[in-house]
């Protein structure tokens, strides 16, 4: 680089952002920088990290520390203002680095091959062969050879001979724009993902329909959490119309949507119910095996089909897409205050009936057909255990990994036997005169945890990977080669110089070169 | 045979064929280097029967637990990558199969002493860490053919990455100088001695380690002042330099605090995971109060070796010979002790700290005041060997028919390999997968900004050699400095960092 009294600000500045080493020196920040992020616990309660910073640098420094690092932003360093600006330098040092040479790689695209003069074959011959022959036949030969390794060549004649030439793959040169544009790509969806995006949660209630989704949002006064609560009880009972919701709460829709905003409620367009939520485990383990979700969308109160169902399913790695929002299964629990409202599933197999699906509250009592039997529920866990050394029945989780409930069975109002009917276990399920009663759900009383997303850049991404799949190919698997044949007439032979370049993967090509002179020598030799 | 037995025939394979491979390089007998391909080809065979075996075990397991699946399904499901300890021996068996290509394709066994000794010490890990083994069904996330795409195509990356780590690290040592005379060694380990002698208890007789070297390097610095100062009074107007190099020691400083901050922290968690209630008070009662000492000698022995090793690297572009060599050497004598360390839990029936670190406690940190004093005596003894011997080492690349220019081919060339299948495999499929499963294709995940911070290591890698000055030796330590980033992705994320993707966490 030439220190030039001449140059202006902007040119000094573009020479530092065409730089190969500010590239490095960015890298290297951006690097460094993330680790720091895996190391501090992002978006962690400040205890977690508090207690990180007091093994590293003591403990009364701990809070202090942790105050400058949150001031910082290293709570959340990679929104922090300072981690984006790093990535827009980044795709600033990009951009001029690629324009910045574009002009010289353009050229040696575009610029056609050429035959060679003598000394160049000079230098950059790198084989030689004699062929007994005349030369036209050997020239054809050579040509047929070079058609046959991919090659179209150009003839020139020389005074005492010929020169076949050509090249192939001269944009491969472009292959490095090409996956420098997709990072670009990349960096442009994500940023349209952060600006116009929507990510948030939804835990769905078995049996309700809620027409919004919630995002992350800071900490909430009261007050601001019990007007959230209005305006979501205003949003549920119009279907998440906007409109209708403010002419209900008596506010301007704009103000409206300015609070929701606020409080991280996006509406969804739509609404959505879960009819059911169930998990299921790995037989003799907790180890869950699938969680699955069945939804029904309905839109202006009526419901959607979609691939010509009414009811969806949801599982991990089997999102839901609609209307541009995807509904992920991320998580499951028990609903707080669910227990009330909840329905105690059974199917009823009496010892010479047919099987039967009948249903109960969680008070009262309810008959069991095909029987004399009433059953009463007296109790229920949802994940229960035996503990050995007490001898006494406990519940061991919050979620329903092994549900139980405690029946007692009467007759005539007479209590005749009881006991737990543990959902997992069909031995629970024999009654003693030989009915079975299946517990098959106790519905109402769990949750499905939903992440809601809604990503217009996402394909922006998406086509920046397979553009920057189809560049890393190109860049690193293809390459610009030319070759040049000079076909030198002799007395009793034609001799045939070859001198070839590549500006990647040389060996490679030059071993291709070998084999078609090899099969050349024959084919000449073996008389044609 | 099931395919445990299977998995410890190849372990033991690779071993051997590791010294046999050693010995090549020592004698340049061709029996002895057919022996040793002999024994590697052997190895890979029966851990591609172990795998098979494994995944056979897998799939009964899996019918006999999903018996809705079908049988497309249900092996893909069984395919054996689901866990750690199913990717490293994968990993191992990609490795070893690019390195027989290699050797067969080239003709040239003597990468095998480089290459074995990776897979080695990958499977001895496996022990090391009592990492379990048992085939567990997967969980929903996992139940998807993204995981197979994904895992596949990053260890294929891996395997490349780990070879262009050996070629890197053989070429540092076929074009390291040895500079120093013998007495710089002794000063060094006579302080050494008798300072460990003294406090052998204390958690943070490591750090001493680290401050040690600071001396080895001042006798040597002043040497080079000298010469800095003879180069510079010839070039004039070169006043740039002195701010340079001011300039460079100040930012280095900044960066070294917070990395032997953190390294020092970590060592310390390790050991004050001890098995009793009485010894961790006492440890922690010693530790607490060594900490704030130790800490700030930590902090400038370490800022002084780090900016003094990097300036005579890096601006006065001087090798460092003794710097590799005790580099290593202590680093395989701590994985020596690490081992030792299992062999003594495993006797007395305790397990190993929780996170796969082990505290050193049966050597060099022992409580019997004569195995510490001997375990620091074999690792001097040790260190000058490495020192002293380890240009033999240096002779014996040297004296291969290997060219540094071919061992700087080798490496561009499977990092350019690795790069692009690391890229689409490991970072747009991972992303893709995320996408599908967890509704967002980034989220700054501790596994995925290391491996966002591995491919920047190895997108640097290749943009370095369009650098001026960064040929050969720069770039083969870039190469070796991205496979340890290659290491921390793959294991130290699970093991140490919490996350999406973790195995452990750090509390």
């Amino acid at each position: 680089m030439e220190e030039n009294k001449n140059q202006t600000l902007t040119d000094k500045i573009w020479d530092i952002f065409s730089s190969v080493k500010f590239a490095v020196v960015i890298f290297a920040l951006i690097a460094l920088t993330s680790i720091i992020g895996t190391i501090i616990e992002q978006n962690a309660a400040p205890e977690k990290n508090i207690k990180l910073i007091g093994k590293l640098f003591g403990d009364s420094l701990a809070p202090t520390l942790y105050n400058a690092f949150d001031f910082l932003g290293f709570m959340d360093m990679y929104h922090s203002w300072w981690f984006v600006a790093l990535l827009m330098l980044f795709a600033a040092n990009l951009t001029v680095c690629s324009i910045d040479r574009l002009p010289l790689i353009w050229k040696l695209v575009k610029e056609p091959v050429k035959p060679l003069t003598d000394e160049q074959f000079k230098k950059l011959g790198k084989k030689e062969i004699a062929l007994k022959g005349k030369t036209e036949k050997i020239k054809a030969a050579a040509g047929f050879a070079i058609k046959k390794a991919g090659f179209k060549f150009l003839e020139t004649k020389e005074v005492d001979g010929y020169q076949l030439y050509s090249e192939k793959g001269n944009y491969t040169r472009l292959g490095v724009y090409i996956t420098h544009l997709s990072i670009l790509l990349i960096l442009i969806g994500a940023i349209i993902g952060i600006f116009f995006g929507f990510k948030g949660f939804l835990n769905l209630p078995e049996g309700k329909t809620y027409s919004v989704a919630f995002a992350q949002t800071g900490h909430l006064t009261p007050a601001q959490e019990e007007d959230m609560e209005k305006i979501i009880a205003a949003l549920q009972s119009v279907e998440g119309s906007t409109l209708k919701a403010a002419q209900e709460l008596g506010m301007e829709e704009q103000s409206l949507k300015l609070k929701m905003k606020r409080y991280g409620i996006r509406p969804l367009g739509f609404s959505i119910k879960c009819n059911d939520f169930n998990a299921d485990f790995y037989s003799n383990s907790d180890m869950p095996k699938t969680y699955k979700s069945w939804i029904t969308i309905t839109e202006n109160g009526a419901p959607v089909k979609i691939n010509g169902k009414e009811i969806q399913e949801i599982e991990v790695n089997t999102p839901l897409k609609y209307k541009g929002v995807t509904f992920y299964q991320s998580s499951y629990g028990l609903t707080p205050g669910g227990w009330e409202n909840s329905v105690f599933k059974f199917r009823v197999t009496p010892k010479d009936g047919k099987t039967e699906d009948i249903e109960s509250g969680v008070e009262g009592s309810f008959r069991i057909p095909g029987t004399n039997l009433t059953g009463k529920i007296e109790n229920f866990s949802p994940a229960i255990g035996f503990d050995q050394s007490t001898g006494k029945l406990f519940t061991y989780a919050e979620q329903m990994n092994n549900p139980a409930v405690l029946v007692s069975f009467y007759e005539n109002n007479k209590r005749k036997y009881g006991g737990w009917i543990l959902k997992r276990s069909p031995e629970t399920w024999k009654l003693p005169e030989g009915h079975i009663m299946e517990f098959v759900d106790l519905w109402g009383i769990q949750y499905t945890g939903l992440q809601v997303r809604d990503d217009p850049g996402v394909w922006v991404v998406y086509l920046g990977c397979i553009v920057m799949s189809i560049g890393l190919y190109i860049a690193f698997f293809m390459s610009h080669k030319k070759i040049w044949l000079r076909i030198i007439e002799e007395k009793n032979s034609t001799r045939i110089i070859v001198a070839m370049t590549a500006n990647k993967n040389r060996e490679a090509f030059e071993r291709k070169i070998d084999n078609m002179f090899a099969l050349l020598s024959k084919s000449v030799e073996g008389g044609k | 045979m099931d395919s445990s037995t299977l998995f410890g025939i190849s372990t033991m394979a690779y071993i051997l064929a590791m010294i046999i491979y050693i010995a090549y390089l020592a004698f340049r007998n061709s029996q002895t280097g057919t022996a040793a391909t002999a024994l590697t080809i052997t190895g890979f065979i029966s851990q591609t029967l172990a795998i098979a075996a494994r995944w056979s075990e897998s799939y009964v397991q899996w019918t006999t637990m999903t018996p809705e699946s079908s049988a497309v399904m249900s092996l893909l499901r069984s395919a054996p990558l689901r866990n750690l300890y199913e990717s490293l021996v994968f990993f191992v068996w990609c490795l070893i199969l690019g390195y027989l290509i290699i050797e067969f394709k080239y003709k040239n066994r003597s990468f095998g002493a480089f290459i074995t000794p990776v897979a080695g010490i990958a499977l001895a890990f496996i022990g090391l860490s009592g990492m379990p083994k048992d085939i567990s069904p997967l969980v929903p996330a996992l139940q998807s053919n993204w995981l197979l795409v994904h895992v596949i195509m990053s260890f294929i990356a891996y395997a490349a990455f780990a070879i262009s780590f050996s070629t890197g690290l053989m070429y540092l040592i076929a074009t390291s100088e040895r500079q120093e005379k013998r007495h710089v060694f002794w000063v060094v380990f006579s302080v050494f001695a008798i300072l460990l002698a003294l406090i052998s208890q204390s958690p943070d007789t490591i750090m001493l380690w680290i401050i040690s070297f600071a001396f080895v390097i001042a006798v040597d610095i002043k040497q080079n002042i000298d010469i800095a100062r003879r180069i510079s009074s010839k070039k004039e107007g070169n006043s740039g330099g002195a701010l340079k190099t001011t300039l460079t020691v100040i930012g280095l400083s900044l960066i070294s605090i917070a990395a032997i901050l953190i390294f020092i922290q970590l060592v310390k968690l390790q050991i004050i995971k001890a098995d009793d209630a009485a010894k961790l008070r006492h440890l922690e009662t010693a530790a607490r109060a060594s900490s704030f000492t130790g800490n700030i000698m930590g902090i400038v022995g370490f800022i002084f070796f780090i900016c003094i090793v990097l300036i005579k690297y890096l601006i006065l572009k001087k090798e460092y010979y003794l710097f590799w060599t005790l580099n290593s050497g202590i680093f395989i004598f701590v994985l020596m002790a690490m081992g030792l360390d299992f062999l003594m839990f495993r006797v007395m029936g305790t397990m190993p700290a929780q996170d796969g670190g082990v505290g050193l406690k049966a050597t060099l940190l022992s409580h019997s005041p004569v195995i510490a004093v001997a375990s620091y005596a074999s690792l001097t003894a040790f260190l000058y060997a490495i020192w002293r011997y380890g240009h033999i080492l240096k002779k014996m690349i040297s004296g291969i028919n290997i060219s540094t220019d071919f061992l700087d081919e080798i490496t561009y060339k499977s990092i350019s390999i690795g790069f692009p299948v690391f890229t689409l495999g490991g970072l747009i499929f991972g992303a893709i997968w995320a996408d599908q499963a967890w509704g967002t294709y980034w989220g700054w995940d501790p596994k995925e900004t290391w491996s966002l911070i591995t491919w920047f290591v190895y997108a640097f890698f290749l943009h370095s050699r369009l650098l001026r000055g960064w040929k050969g030796k720069k770039v083969a330590i870039v190469a070796v400095v991205g496979f340890v980033v290659v290491i921390f992705t793959y294991i130290g994320v699970n093991l140490l960092l919490s996350g999406l993707h973790s195995y452990g966490g750090m509390e």
